[in-house]
């Protein structure tokens, strides 16, 4: 258990990656270590999220899972051309998740589901070579659910859901232009800031037994898009360094702004099949809605609500796919093991390539296990290892003050590691 | 204990597992190569250009960005080492000798707004900081002095903080605040830093004095005895050549690489090319009425000069005052035209001495002439409160303000010399020649594109020339880098990347 442990701390130093885009698919350590398959798993309360029409089929009246994840993600840039290199400085970001299930009777099942799906935190050096797109980035969000979930057909079809309170915050720093500074050569730079932004969505999911031996399972979910809009009063927007000058696009200072970030609506459908008591496969299918991201518009706005300035940059995501494979051993009452691997595509498209989100395709390949620690308790640990490839990439969307577009080019290398650990109860 | 170090080292490997690697990083060892040169310890000599003077002064941010300091920077890719400079006290520049502001160093140009918003050239509001007296302890990578001509860096005294307030002026304020010593030379302090590379700029100042004046100084070709010059005058060719061989042979003396830069066309800058020749706006009225005052001079004083052989009958010609309607080439004193004034006084023209002086060497200007930068500020104002008075209609611009074909081509005579020089000394002793005067008529026509726009010599708008139209804007500096580097590299073998100039600033903003 010990050796087991320190292997769960090293995990933990390397902390994680991302899914396409700014998704973080760290919904669950049970999941995670299955390739994050789940939609067609009956296993625990992780269900909440992956798909809320499996919790009546929980075995127990109340089922709790609550977990976390250790994340670094980092990035690696450079352009051979100009000899620029920088590489980010992400602290560990800290995923979690918690879900409950209460069975009310035989047939129907309340439940709760506390996560983060989308998120993205990348700091690079101040100042680096694309710091006029990004220098840092912090992208949180909470989803609060209140679920249902019931059992329409016996031993057959089920289905729930619920809607979504979803918070977000945002800080993102950029500076305004390639060589805009001060007189004593700072930067001009914006910082926007905003938090608690509340917004509604809703998820629900069905799922459905294949045979009468609980061998093959189908499942389905969706889960909305949420749009988080930053309405005028929400933020605020802080310009420093700018010169002091009416020719500077802007004035130091304060600004109201309003923005519009997309959490886009996500479809999975998937598979899970128990040839017998020691095995479980399960495959799924994600398709998130990424289209739905084209452009990120901030305007800043003066105190009488005009337009001070605007920033318009095109994102220009195209809807992408996800595919996930994971299989459960059993090795003992005592542990099951995991392991899983998916293929992520990005939604980054040719020449949108903005390193505030530097994704391209990644392969992940997940592993875990559960320790019961007793009939009641166990102990959820998962890691993930998401590679790669070195992408030669561009943002050919960057509009000079003087009109011009200006691309932004380079070589970009990722890396991702996750460990998670989390507790499952059931009563 | 032992078992939890176990860990720690399994915890270190972690770590580094984690950090993407790329396939081939340019930040390891021998992605970039400084071939057979070595960029340990560069020291770069010259003039302004080379200090990162611009805005008509040297200031902090100025120097951050001097072509030099820029190439330290990528040479830093290939074993560079670090690249120091005697930094101004201030983003403000002009300098002060014991406290109060030394004639002639005032702080910079800002591009600011008037009150109706529109933008244009002006003296940053804020006061100079920087004191000469305050010597700074070198040695200094970078020993460019602004304002040295070509000997002034083999100058012993150059230095010296007595120069600067002897007649005439011996010492340089900018060499004054790191000079090793009062007596030291600025090749000197060059050459005792032991540079493992070397560049070097001079020759500018030996022409744009001159040229920047208007021509009002001295050609001194065939005078050799440069302490006799003034700083408007034009450096003999063989006094450049000697200053300058003597200097490449300290530099290369134990087998030092380095480039050598030859000197731009003064009509590359700015300072030359923004005011139009034709300049005075007449209507018909105006001009008929100038024509009826300057008749009697083209039809009558002009011709008798002629018949009496004081001039020739195309010296007249080119004499001749004539308006129209429209823009017309502005009047003015041309030095290398025959002094007429005191004939005029005497019979039989016999014109009173303020009429006959302002005839003297009078002319109209033709296509051939360039007006200064300073003539801006000149052209078409009333003197005296007196409307009849108009510079460059009934009073003509002085000779500061022009240069004239004649001196035109001496600029280009002397200039053309020096480059003979300098490239032939680059391929004597195996140095890298960088053609900066190639690439500024390249920026000055049409213009060099780089990703997001195209750096141009236009004044204020073009991106390449600071407000002082002589010296360059950082971005300007950032190109001049980048041709220096790849002399450098066709020469040694070297593969040092360029800059991206579009990440280099233009003008300063600024309504401090």
């Amino acid at each position: 258990m010990k050796k087991v442990v320190s292997v769960f701390v090293l995990m933990l130093v390397c902390a994680v990656t991302y899914a396409g885009g700014y998704r973080v698919s760290l919904q669950g350590n049970r999941s995670l270590a299955m390739g994050h398959t789940g939609v067609a798993v009956v296993n625990n309360a992780e269900l909440a999220f992956f798909n809320p029409a499996g919790l009546i089929h929980l075995e127990n009246k109340i089922n709790l899972s609550a977990g976390g994840f250790g994340v670094f993600a980092d990035v690696s840039y450079q352009n051979a051309e100009f000899g620029q290199s920088a590489q980010t400085d992400s602290g560990v970001g800290t995923p979690v998740y918690l879900y409950a299930s209460y069975k009310l009777s035989d047939s129907f099942a309340l439940g709760l589901a506390v996560y983060t799906p989308y998120g993205s935190s990348v700091e690079y050096p101040t100042d680096w070579a694309g710091s006029h797109l990004v220098n840092n980035i912090e992208l949180e969000s909470v989803y609060i659910q209140p679920l249902f979930s019931w059992e329409i057909v016996k031993d057959r079809f089920s289905i729930g859901g619920g809607p979504i309170l979803a918070i977000g915050s945002v800080n993102f720093n950029r500076n305004l232009s390639r060589n805009l500074t001060d007189l004593d050569g700072n930067r001009s730079n914006v910082t926007l800031d905003a938090s608690g932004i509340l917004e509604f969505g809703w998820s629900a999911g069905a799922l459905l037994n294949l045979d009468n031996q609980d061998k093959w399972k189908l499942g389905f979910n969706y889960r909305s898009l949420i749009d988080v809009e930053v309405e005028s009063g929400d933020g605020e927007a802080t310009f420093a360094n700018v010169p002091n000058s009416p020719l500077a696009p802007v004035p130091n200072g304060n600004f109201d702004f309003t923005a519009s970030l997309p959490l886009p609506a996500e479809w999975t459908v998937g598979l899970s099949y128990r040839p017998n008591e020691k095995w479980l496969f399960a495959f799924d299918y994600n398709y998130a809605e990424w289209s739905a991201y084209e452009s990120l518009d901030i305007d800043f706005l003066n105190t009488d609500g005009s337009i001070a300035l605007e920033s318009n940059n095109p994102r220009n995501y195209k809807n992408a796919s996800t595919y996930r494979f994971g299989a459960e051993y059993s090795l003992s009452k005592k542990i099951d093991l995991r392991a899983g691997y998916y293929f992520d595509e990005s939604p980054v498209q040719s020449g949108f390539f903005a390193p505030e989100t530097p994704r391209n395709d990644s392969n992940g390949f997940t592993g875990g296990f559960t320790y019961y620690v007793n009939s009641k308790l166990s102990i959820d640990a998962s890691f993930l290892y998401l590679r790669f490839d070195e992408v030669d990439a561009s943002y050919d969307f960057f509009t000079e003050t003087n009109g011009q577009t200006a691309p932004f080019e380079g070589t970009y290398k990722s890396s991702a590691i996750v460990a998670g650990l989390g507790l499952s109860y059931k009563l | 204990m032992k078992k939890y170090i176990k860990y720690i080292a399994v915890l270190a490997l972690g770590f580094v597992a984690c950090e993407p690697e790329f396939d081939t990083p340019i930040d390891e060892d021998n992605f970039y190569t400084s071939g057979e040169a070595d960029f340990s310890n560069y020291v770069s000599i010259g003039n302004s250009l080379t200090a990162g003077f611009a805005d008509g002064t040297l200031y902090i941010t100025g120097q951050d960005n001097s072509y030099p300091n820029i190439m330290a920077t990528q040479f830093a890719l290939a074993g560079g080492g670090s690249f120091t400079q005697p930094l101004m006290n201030d983003n403000v520049g002009g300098l002060l000798l014991g406290g109060a502001q030394l004639p002639g160093f005032n702080p910079r140009f800002v591009l600011a707004t008037d009150e109706n918003g529109n933008p244009g050239p002006a003296i940053i509001n804020q006061s100079s900081t920087t004191e000469v007296s305050n010597i700074l302890s070198g040695p200094f990578n970078n020993v460019g002095v602004p304002g040295a001509r070509s000997f002034d860096l083999l100058f012993s005294g150059y230095g010296n903080i007595g120069g600067l307030t002897s007649t005439p002026v011996s010492a340089n304020p900018y060499f004054v605040r790191f000079a090793s010593s009062p007596d030291a030379t600025v090749i000197g302090d060059a050459v005792a830093q032991n540079p493992s590379f070397f560049s070097l700029w001079i020759g500018n100042n030996d022409i744009l004095g001159y040229a920047t004046s208007g021509g009002s100084g001295v050609d001194q070709t065939g005078n050799f005895d440069p302490s006799t010059y003034s700083t408007s005058d034009i450096t003999d060719p063989n006094v450049f050549e000697n200053a300058y061989s003597q200097m490449v042979n300290a530099l290369v003396a134990d087998g030092t690489n380095g480039v050598l830069v030859n000197i731009p066309d003064v009509t590359s800058i700015p300072f030359f090319t923004t005011v139009p020749t034709q300049s005075i706006p007449l209507d018909a009225p105006t001009a008929a009425f100038l024509n009826d005052n300057f008749a009697l001079y083209n039809n009558v004083v002009l011709p008798t000069l002629v018949s009496f052989g004081i001039i020739t009958a195309e010296e007249a010609a080119s004499r001749t005052i004539q308006f129209s309607e429209g823009v017309n080439f502005p009047t003015l004193t041309d030095d290398d035209l025959t002094d007429v004034s005191a004939i005029l006084q005497a019979p039989p023209v016999s014109l009173d001495a303020a009429t006959a002086n302002l005839l003297g060497q009078l002319r109209q200007a033709n296509s051939s002439d360039i007006l200064t930068l300073t003539s801006a500020g000149i052209l078409g104002t009333v003197v005296n409160n007196d409307p009849t008075l108009i510079n460059g209609v009934s009073v003509p611009l002085g000779d500061q303000f022009v240069l004239t074909a004649a001196e035109q081509a001496r600029v280009t005579t002397a200039q053309t010399a020096y480059n003979t020089t300098i490239q032939a000394l680059a391929s004597a002793n195996g140095l890298a020649f960088a053609d900066a005067r190639g690439a500024l008529q390249q920026v000055a026509n049409g213009g060099v594109t780089f990703n997001g726009g195209t750096v141009t010599s236009t004044f204020v708008t073009g991106g390449g020339f600071s407000l002082d139209g002589v010296h360059p804007t950082p971005r300007g500096y950032a190109l001049t880098a980048n041709v220096l580097l790849d002399a450098i590299n066709a020469q040694y073998g070297s593969n040092i990347p360029g800059v991206d100039i579009g990440n280099f600033a233009t003008v300063t903003i600024s309504n401090d």
